[in-house]
């Protein structure tokens, strides 16, 4: 007979249930009729209204932080910090000592503000960042994170398969790299400076910005140049 | 608590599934819920760690089968019932208790620019703590198995590390999570050999590197 995970889990929240105090068998009842969200839509928007009512939230400021993460904070932010790293040493050493105080002139991360750490890949070493206790993710410089960087899958394997995780990005690495797994665990945020790829030497700041991908800067890709066609990400 | 969230080092959750030209939000209300659960922190009724806490305590098989906003709205209601921001029968009717008067929303639109939000955690305290470990130092990972929220991944407990870095001074999750202070201590980044974690599988070169408050580390 197999047994799914599912079956499993199944049975184990059973058995778990089983074992519970009268209250904290009612707590569990009590989400999982929470969990069954008939429209996620109509119910989101129901507590969006009573929020606004009570004047707990200001639906402008809804508004604003919907644009804010949706049009003005996203992988373009670090992409154009890769750039910079890359054209200018001093900048690039400023930054791996302190990611906060360098990225400030570009104006969207605050000196002040939740420390991020930038990590250098070489020929010989590759980082890759994942949160395996939820989804901390550099915000600031990369934006919202996209659903796998979120998931069972990426969050379980990174650390104990990292190679595995990669090869299914297509990133094979030779026995002579070492691969550094960060996981941010803590309120400190990772970003990986990539290489710059070879045959780059003329281009500009902004023109190496453009090849800089979501993806290179969590790890779980290269800069490519020239760039693949059909790129998976949207460069927004 | 050890929760299906904890995942370091589980295997058989499937192929990592990458979504070519993933939009920001998949639907228009998951946008909001991000805006209220950002905007109510505003409050000061809560912190991120008691937030992510809420996910933690949704039962295992939800928590695998909702989708990640859709935590965050459970997660959100939990905490405006149980910080007495909206009392529980209105979440039921979905209107305001007849006579409670109206709140000033303290977070504006006109406070929302991108700089200002790259510091929306604030976990970092400027507080003279001294230090249990120094950079090059051997730990091991404390075996802790609290019931309630801590940071420290169960695939790391009892396992041998070096300090890496010292980066400062931070709020304690695993009270500050359950309102029980901020006990504010260095936080290191600590790096573990991938065979330290995992055995002879890894790769010898490999090494993870986790970071982990004083309270999660003892010499060794």
């Amino acid at each position: 007979m197999v047994i799914t995970r599912r079956d499993f889990l199944t049975t184990a929240a059973a058995s778990a249930g089983a074992a519970m105090t009268p209250e904290l068998a009612h707590a569990q009842h009590e989400h999982e009729h929470q969990a069954v969200p008939s429209d996620p839509a109509l119910r989101v928007k129901a507590l969006e209204s009573l929020l606004v009512e009570k004047g707990l939230v200001d639906r402008a400021a809804l508004d604003a932080l919907v644009d804010a993460y949706e049009h003005k904070i996203g992988p373009r932010n670090g992409a154009r910090v890769v750039a910079r790293a890359w054209v200018e040493p001093a900048y690039k050493a400023r930054l791996l000592v302190d990611a906060n105080d360098a990225m400030a002139e570009f104006g969207f991360i605050s000196r002040q503000g939740d420390r991020i750490l930038v990590v250098e890949n070489t020929p010989t070493v590759h980082n890759l960042i994942v949160c395996t206790l939820c989804s901390c993710y550099p915000w600031a410089v990369l934006g919202l994170p996209p659903v796998w960087y979120k998931s069972a899958p990426y969050r379980s394997r990174a650390v104990i398969d990292p190679r595995g995780v990669l090869r299914e990005f297509g990133l094979e690495l030779g026995d002579e790299v070492q691969v550094r797994v960060w996981d941010s665990t803590a309120e400190l945020r990772y970003m990986v400076l990539p290489e710059r790829p070879a045959g780059t030497e003329g281009l500009s700041e902004e023109d190496l910005a453009a090849l800089v991908t979501r993806d290179a800067m969590v790890g779980v890709a290269k800069v490519a140049f020239p760039p693949l066609k059909g790129n998976h990400e949207r460069h927004s | 608590m050890n929760g299906i969230h904890d995942m370091g080092g589980m295997q058989d959750m499937g192929p990592v599934r990458y979504e070519k030209g993933e939009p920001v939000f998949h639907a228009p209300w998951e946008s909001r819920v991000l805006a209220m659960v950002l905007a109510t922190f505003a409050w000061h009724k809560w912190n991120l760690d008691a937030f992510r806490h809420t996910r933690e305590v949704l039962p295992p098989e939800d928590y695998l089968r909702l989708s990640y906003y859709e935590q965050w709205f459970l997660g959100l209601r939990d905490l405006l019932a149980r910080r007495g921001l909206v009392a529980t029968a209105e979440l039921e009717s979905g209107v305001p208790a007849p006579g409670t008067p109206k709140a000033t929303p303290p977070l504006t639109a006109d406070q929302i620019y991108p700089a200002a939000l790259s510091t929306r955690i604030h976990a970092q305290r400027d507080l003279q703590v001294s230090a249990r470990f120094r950079v090059g130092q051997q730990v091991r990972a404390r075996n802790i198995n609290p019931v309630g929220h801590t940071r420290l991944p169960r695939y790391a407990r009892g396992r041998l590390g070096t300090i890496y870095r010292d980066h400062g001074v931070f709020v304690f999750p695993d009270t500050h999570a359950h309102f029980l202070g901020e006990n504010p201590q260095h936080v290191y980044s600590v790096r573990f050999a991938a065979r330290e974690l995992w055995g002879a599988q890894a790769s010898e070169k490999d090494c993870v590197y986790i970071d982990m408050w004083d309270n999660y580390l003892d010499p060794a």
